[in-house]
């Protein structure tokens, strides 16, 4: 039913809040959301060979923001906030989109979904992908599949990117209750809404980067160097040792599956 | 926003097909002397033709098109499924108006209820079709007061052409259908660029808003997630450049408007064969430009996702 769940007192809205301070842009998070989602809830992902694309619930973005020395470089991770007022949700003709009223997960039924994409414009933050192959919408599940799996040890009841974050910058918990983990985080932090302008009142929060320390600069020149200095030579390791395992040295020359890839790799790692 | 070719024929065909089906269901009802069986027949065959052709097309659109039927259940939150509920509903006037004029060859008194209804039913799934557009807020194109009036306006202007083009070739003499093409069509140009003058300028939401840290200053995507293009990107980050619009709106005005309004200028002062044929040229240059027009309407809009992959304002 397209219909929002009546909001009653005391409702659990289960979601995400998310450390753009901590976030360290590895990806991780978006890696570890595709391997528990292709086989989970919404799976399989697809992935589209002659495009190098495919379905993610997660991406991960990274923003400049302000100018000169009091600019700031902020890793973004980008999924589904699990809005309390969704229009994805309202516009869908089929029932298929729909929000829990338990929970507040926001989720696709693929099995009546009919693919006419109207969610995926109807959503201001870009969560949902069309899954080609499939012929249906997919989006996050906050791993519905996983935080209630009792098959699970307890401590990994939680989202597959929350699980994996190795800079615990993702934090999962009840939004609806002010007492518990992450929406004293959220407070304490001054967590906030994306596009609060569009009114879909997300759930999911973000923290934002802390201020700047002022005085002495944590890193000091020398030590800049010395990481660069040490990024070429390992660079230079590896390719002594593909020389002489008779591998193809580095990603330069790659092609084929994945070139586009390892080309982006190659560039991104000789800046 | 991806012009997808399926769903440009869905609204305009459509359109046009419930405007031709308003205008014959007036005229049946204010001058039902005019018309005889061959021309009501014919005028609803291609009246449903056309709103059947659009809604088979917005069906190919789906990923799924084996369960469209699932889409007439949300009536109750979707502008999409009131459309399709709509949309099978008008099926029942225009249904019934053609067996009236099949098994009567003047139907006269039976044919009154079912036109009355046709008016409601054609205005009604007209407007849930621009609902579906005029309701996303994240398209602030598309959210925009002219979006519903535009619909209208186009769906009666294209059926009014096609309507006085059956009536000319079944040899009536139209003045009063030229007249009504004229004016619809003078109304629906300054809607048209009222709309066009209305989507100059920025949306409320930018880079900043989007992700919240415009307490730093500027926002800039440094690094974007993917290497490829996504769904997101091919689907809601299509956009075409300021030159190519322009051009494509002179375009429009000229099909879409120039050249029908002129033609039935024609067709009124020349009447005979050289109307019938002014008559049939001013629909073609509308449908040419109709499509033109709703290429744009698509073209020029733009998503509020595309913030988050380097866009200024949407
Ligand atoms: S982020 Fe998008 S897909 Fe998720 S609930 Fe909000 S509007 Fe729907
Ligand atoms: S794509 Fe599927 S989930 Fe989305 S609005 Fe259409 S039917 Fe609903």
């Amino acid at each position: 039913m397209t219909c929002l769940p009546a909001p009653f007192p005391g409702q659990k809205k289960l979601g995400l809040v998310i450390d753009l301070d901590t976030c360290v842009g590895c990806h991780a998070c978006a890696v570890n959301c595709k391997e528990w989602n292709a086989s989970g809830h919404s799976g399989p992902l697809s992935d589209f060979e002659a495009k190098s694309d495919g379905v993610w619930f997660n991406r991960v973005h990274t923003y400049e923001a302000g100018e000169g020395e009091a600019s700031r470089t902020v890793h973004f991770p980008r999924s589904c906030l699990h809005c309390e007022e969704p229009a994805c949700v309202t516009v869908c003709p089929t029932g298929a989109s729909y929000k829990r009223a338990e929970d507040g997960i926001v989720l696709v039924n693929a099995d009546t979904c009919i693919g006419c994409k109207l969610c995926s414009w109807a959503c201001p933050y870009g969560a949902r992908e069309f899954d080609e192959d499939d012929g249906v919408m997919k989006k996050c599940t906050l791993c519905v599949d996983k935080i209630y799996n009792e098959n699970l040890p307890e401590e990994d009841r939680q989202p597959a990117c929350v699980a994996t974050c190795p800079a615990s910058a993702r934090h999962f918990g009840d939004l609806g209750d002010p007492n518990s983990k992450v929406s004293k985080l959220v407070a304490e932090r001054g967590g906030y809404d994306l596009m609060p302008e569009m009114g879909y009142k997300p759930v999911n929060k973000y923290l934002p980067p802390r201020p700047k320390k002022t005085g002495a600069s944590c890193g000091s020149k020398a030590s800049e160097e010395f990481s660069l200095i040490d990024l070429a030579e390992r660079r230079a390791a590896k390719d002594e040792i593909a020389v002489k395992t008779g591998a193809e040295p580095t990603l330069a020359k790659a092609d084929g599956k994945g070139a586009a890839f390892l080309r982006w790799a190659d560039r991104v790692l000789s800046r | 926003m991806h012009p997808a070719f399926s769903v440009i024929l869905f609204t305009t065909a459509s359109g046009a097909g419930y405007g031709l089906l308003l205008w014959f269901a007036l005229c049946s009802l204010a001058a039902p002397d005019w018309i005889d069986r061959p021309l009501a027949l014919t005028t609803l065959l291609f009246g449903l033709a056309l709103v059947s052709a659009g809604l088979g097309s917005s069906t190919l659109h789906l990923g799924r098109p084996e369960r469209a039927w699932r889409a007439l259940s949300q009536w109750r939150t979707s502008w999409l499924s009131r459309e399709g509920v709509a949309a099978i509903a008008a099926y029942v006037p225009a249904g019934l108006l053609a067996l009236a004029w099949i098994v009567w060859p003047r139907p006269g008194g039976v044919a009154i209820l079912p036109a009355l209804l046709m008016i409601p039913a054609a205005l009604a799934t007209t407007y849930c079709t621009a609902m579906i557009y005029a309701s996303l807020k994240t398209v602030r194109q598309w959210r925009n007061r002219f979006t519903v009036p535009n619909y209208y306006a186009l769906g009666l202007f294209t059926g009014a052409l096609l309507f006085a083009a059956i009536l000319r070739l079944f040899g009536r003499e139209t003045v009063a259908v030229d007249i009504a093409v004229l004016v619809v069509g003078a109304a629906t140009l300054a809607l048209k660029l009222a709309y066009w003058r209305s989507i100059e300028g920025r949306g409320a939401s930018t880079a900043e808003s989007a992700t919240g840290l415009g307490g730093f200053g500027t926002v800039r995507l440094f690094e974007a997630p993917h290497t490829e293009e996504n769904y997101l990107m091919r689907e809601m980050g299509f956009s075409i450049a300021r030159k190519h619009a322009a051009k494509l709106r002179r375009l429009c005005l000229a099909a879409l408007f120039g050249a029908p309004l002129l033609l039935t200028l024609i067709a009124l002062l020349a009447g005979g064969w050289i109307a019938g044929f002014a008559a049939v040229l001013a629909v073609i240059s509308a449908g040419a430009g109709v499509l033109v027009e709703r290429w744009l309407f698509f073209a020029e809009a733009t998503h509020v996702v595309t913030l988050f992959y380097g866009a200024r304002a949407a």
